[in-house]
């Protein structure tokens, strides 16, 4: 009995630095925190007070975050007068590679760079990009993990509508 | 004497654990450079190529693309 505890015990250590990392730490449900304490590169919206915030982890080396920016954009236009916000936080660790990218890419909507990891590091996505929907009331209400194309945008234009329509 | 031998079997097995770094996922960055690459140099990859064939009698396999960004 002894050497069958041990024997699990040694198994689940070896394994639990893997089993801590399974879960996004910043989860449905859970508050937006107070993006402001987190020293964010580059100037956060005036409120986003009953809002609709889409706040997006994405990475100038990452190839879908690449892909999912037009895609953004055109949300951000198509919704910014019914009150939606997309919040793009850039994890590079050189801004040179972010203004590059930005270069290439330019987008209508906010883009910020935690350049300390604080905020990521807090929310702990488990890819690149992971994307999350705030309602009015600054809870999160859906997760992306990754972006998937049309399949994820046609996600996005249902689930944006969807809080758009939900009062404060 | 078999529990201290598991005991140590273990102790043995964390120490060469603890020795793993667990990347997160928005700290790729760097395993994703082009110099990461492991077909950097043209011409060396295909001296390795050759070397697993002529001397290994294994060819192929080598074609995984990508770097470390682990994305999607």
């Amino acid at each position: 009995m002894n050497t069958f505890l041990i024997k699990k015990l040694a198994v689940s250590a070896l394994f639990a630095g893997n089993i801590a990392n399974t879960q996004a730490a910043l989860n449905v449900g859970d508050p937006l925190p107070d993006l402001s304490s987190y020293k964010l590169e580059g100037s956060l919206p005036d409120s986003l007070k009953g809002k609709v915030v889409v706040l997006d982890f994405w990475a100038s080396w990452c190839g879908p975050c690449a892909e999912s920016f037009p895609v953004m954009d055109a949300l951000q236009k198509k919704y910014q007068d019914q009150g939606l916000v997309i919040l793009a936080v850039s994890v590079d660790e050189k801004a040179a590679k972010m203004d590059a990218f930005m270069k290439n890419h330019p987008v209508a909507f906010t883009v910020v760079r935690d350049a300390e990891h604080k905020l990521v590091a807090t929310a702990e996505p488990e890819t690149m990009p992971t994307s999350l929907l705030i309602d009015r009331e600054g809870k999160v209400r859906y997760l992306h993990n990754g972006f998937h194309g049309s399949a994820t945008q046609k996600e996005y234009v249902e689930q944006i509508e969807s809080l758009l329509k939900a009062t404060p | 004497m078999k529990l201290k031998s598991i005991f140590f079997a273990g102790l043995t097995g964390l120490m060469f654990t603890s020795g793993c770094a667990n990347v997160k996922p928005w700290e790729r960055g760097t395993l994703t450079d082009y110099t990461m690459r492991g077909d950097l140099s043209p011409i060396q990859a295909g001296q390795v190529q050759h070397i697993y064939f002529s001397r290994e009698e294994a060819t192929g396999g080598s074609g995984v693309g990508g770097g470390g960004c682990g994305c999607n």
